[in-house]
């Protein structure tokens, strides 16, 4: 019946509802793109529930058997992803109304929602195919769609931020493609699950090789990684508020979901620790990104373009993750996954709340809101603390599973490092909530009212997810260990 | 008369005559690798911002050719199916018999070919959304120049 064909429905209502809102206008496009938004929540929870209690989901396009069909294949990993791509759709859906009503034309507003639901179709494609070659014309969906998304931002440097991310983002996807072709060039296969049975009699080749490295850069331009993170602060300085709140929460989340998938899965976490010694290449990179932009963060003016910083700084914690190449060390990475979209969606939701009050995230324009929008900066500083790491928030608990991983290695200098910047994370929030709560308001500020609740009631949602999983982690940490063990058992099987 | 395996030369040339025959029998490949540099080579240095965008195109046709080459079979003919096409035989038995016949024939693998066909198109969205960018950055600042455009935003504060 219906329950068997969940996984494409996860990609397809999605993208048919996208042609759809063309035709409709302004609230009617709003409401089909709430309620896509909505259905993919509920079919991505459904896929999660049956792959834990009865193993992966494997799906044939058309009936056609794989490995020669496509297929689309759902386990605990990336029905863990599923689940965090719908869920930050669905709370940002209803919380894009007024939003974009305010900072989009009203002739624009249909387009939106349908480049909107594309790159929501994109992402949850990506997550849930089985087929490598599917995975680049689902990632080329949602960038294509990301970078309409984001050159609508009211700025003029909108444009040319979306311009440069469309250079680079291309530049990744190419690379991407040529390393999936010099992959089929040796075995022959594009199903994920046929590859990593074939790739380890061609491991030695330099073809196989090759292939790895265009895949690395590939997914580490779209991931943000550092150094190749540029196209990064200013696209989402510069979009939407709501566009930025669901792009920052799921785009990267699915690059560095893609980068395991494919080092772990297809080419198999024996060769790319053992062989390719991914591990080491990753921790300099990921060490280098936590330092050096924690820092830049510290010294923004717009409280946007810190988070952004703050962001690619984040998704260093992902990979150094990853970088330990150990059990642990992923389910940090997982864990800190789904953490990081709930406290960077909560955070530039609220700056989104503030944009439509006062017009400006900049910190002095901020000035003295702790008394003017009690319970929009109230979401800022519980999201802030997330993002420090403070006890009874997820942030606390991607960090503690970030330093056991660290201290198990018997790296102790990379678990003093985290600790020392959480404290520059701690800096940089500060420097906000001073702003807000002990200055002088500023002439824009006195005049602002509190959100409304529309835009309030979205913000809070994940602000109290925030809150949940970060007493109650045990379910969180189950799945994500389920998944890192699967990652790192090798096959998708 | 020397034996060609006991004179070293001799050896050394046949090994460069090999290396030289290697080089022109691949030659697609070079082209591939020449039209990728060239066009990442413009995608980085050139300020214009259409130039760019023909940069980034000829980087990604370097890869089409990239695939078509792969499935290039050396003396196989285009993957077209011979045996029942064209008589308006459309029943099973027509079909089974034209695969029948086009498995004793050696052609070249389609598949990388459909695959390109979709990375064409997606070449081709991708390079009218950039020039839709372009154009709206030229009406918003009045240049396409990335030099100039840095100077205006740097003028107008970060």
């Amino acid at each position: 019946m219906i329950s068997e064909h969940l996984p494409i429905l996860q990609v397809v209502i999605p993208l048919l509802a996208a042609p759809l809102c063309i035709f409709l206008r302004g609230r009617a496009a709003w409401g089909l793109a709430a309620l896509a938004s909505g259905s993919a929540l509920a079919i991505s929870l459904a896929l999660l529930g049956r792959v834990l209690s009865t193993g992966a989901i494997s799906y044939a396009l058309g009936d056609w058997a794989p490995p020669v069909g496509i297929e689309y294949r759902v386990d605990a990993v990336n029905a863990w992803v599923l689940v965090i791509v719908s869920t930050i759709g669905a709370v940002v859906g209803p919380y894009a109304l007024l939003s974009v009503e305010r900072e989009i034309e009203a002739r624009r507003i249909p387009l939106f929602y349908a480049a909107w639901l594309l790159c929501l179709s994109g992402l949850l494609g990506m997550a849930v195919t089985g087929d490598v070659f599917n995975v680049f014309v689902f990632l080329e969906i949602s960038s294509l769609s990301a970078y309409a998304l984001i050159a609508l931002g009211r700025d003029r440097r909108a444009l040319t931020s979306a311009f440069r991310y469309l250079v680079m983002g291309s530049v990744g996807a190419t690379f991407i493609v040529i390393g999936i072709g010099l992959l089929y060039s040796m075995t022959g296969s594009l199903n994920m699950a046929d590859l990593s049975e074939l790739l380890p009699g061609v491991w030695d080749t330099r073809t196989v090789r090759v292939a790895y490295g265009f895949l690395a850069v590939g997914f580490c331009l779209k991931l943000a990684l550092f150094p190749l993170h540029l196209w990064l602060p200013n696209a989402y300085t510069f979009a939407p508020s709501a566009v930025t709140a669901f792009m920052a929460s799921t785009a990267t989340k699915v690059a560095v979901y893609m980068l395991l998938r494919f080092f772990l899965t297809v080419f198999g976490a024996a060769f790319s620790f053992d062989v390719m010694r991914l591990d080491l290449v990753l921790l300099p990179l990921a060490l280098a990104a936590i330092v050096s932009m924690s820092l830049v963060a510290i010294f923004q003016e717009n409280v946007k373009r810190l988070l952004a910083y703050s962001s690619v700084a984040q998704i260093g914690y992902m990979i150094l993750g990853l970088s330990f190449a150990s059990a642990t060390g992923l389910t940090a990475t997982l864990l800190h996954l789904f953490n990081h979209a709930l406290m960077k969606g909560a955070l530039f939701m609220a700056l989104g709340c503030v944009m439509y009050r006062i017009g400006s995230v900049r910190i002095e324009a901020m000035a003295g809101l702790g008394r003017r929008m009690p319970i929009t900066m109230a979401a800022f500083v519980a999201g802030g603390l997330s993002l420090v790491g403070v006890p009874l928030t997820v942030g606390f608990v991607s960090k503690w599973y970030l330093i056991v991983g660290a201290l198990e290695r018997g790296w102790w200098p990379v678990a003093a490092l985290v600790l020392l910047t959480s404290a520059m994370a701690l800096v940089y929030v500060w420097r906000v909530v001073e702003a807000a709560y002990f200055r002088q308001a500023s002439a824009g500020a006195r005049r602002s009212g509190e959100a409304p609740w529309s835009l309030l009631a979205p913000t809070w949602a994940l602000v109290l997810l925030n809150l949940y999983f970060g007493i109650d982690a045990m379910r969180t940490a189950e799945v994500a260990r389920v998944a890192a063990e699967l990652l790192l058992a090798g096959t998708g099987r | 008369m020397i034996p060609v395996a006991a004179n070293p030369l001799a050896q050394s040339l046949a090994a460069q005559l090999q290396i030289a025959q290697n080089l022109v029998s691949h030659y697609n490949y070079w082209v591939v690798i020449v039209l990728m540099m060239v066009g990442f080579h413009i995608l980085i240095a050139r300020g214009n911002l259409i130039r760019k965008i023909v940069g980034l195109n000829v980087f990604q046709t370097s890869v089409f050719m990239l695939y078509i080459s792969l499935g290039k079979i050396s003396g196989g003919t285009p993957p077209i199916l011979a045996g029942g096409v064209g008589h308006g035989e459309t029943d099973a038995h027509g079909a089974a018999e034209g695969a029948h016949q086009a498995a004793e024939v050696l052609y070249s693998n389609p598949l990388p070919h459909v695959l390109i066909l979709t990375a064409i198109v997606v070449g081709i969205a991708t390079t009218s959304v950039g020039l839709a960018l372009a154009v709206r950055i030229r009406e918003a600042y009045g240049t396409i120049e990335e030099e100039e455009i840095n100077a205006i935003e740097a003028e107008a504060g970060a």
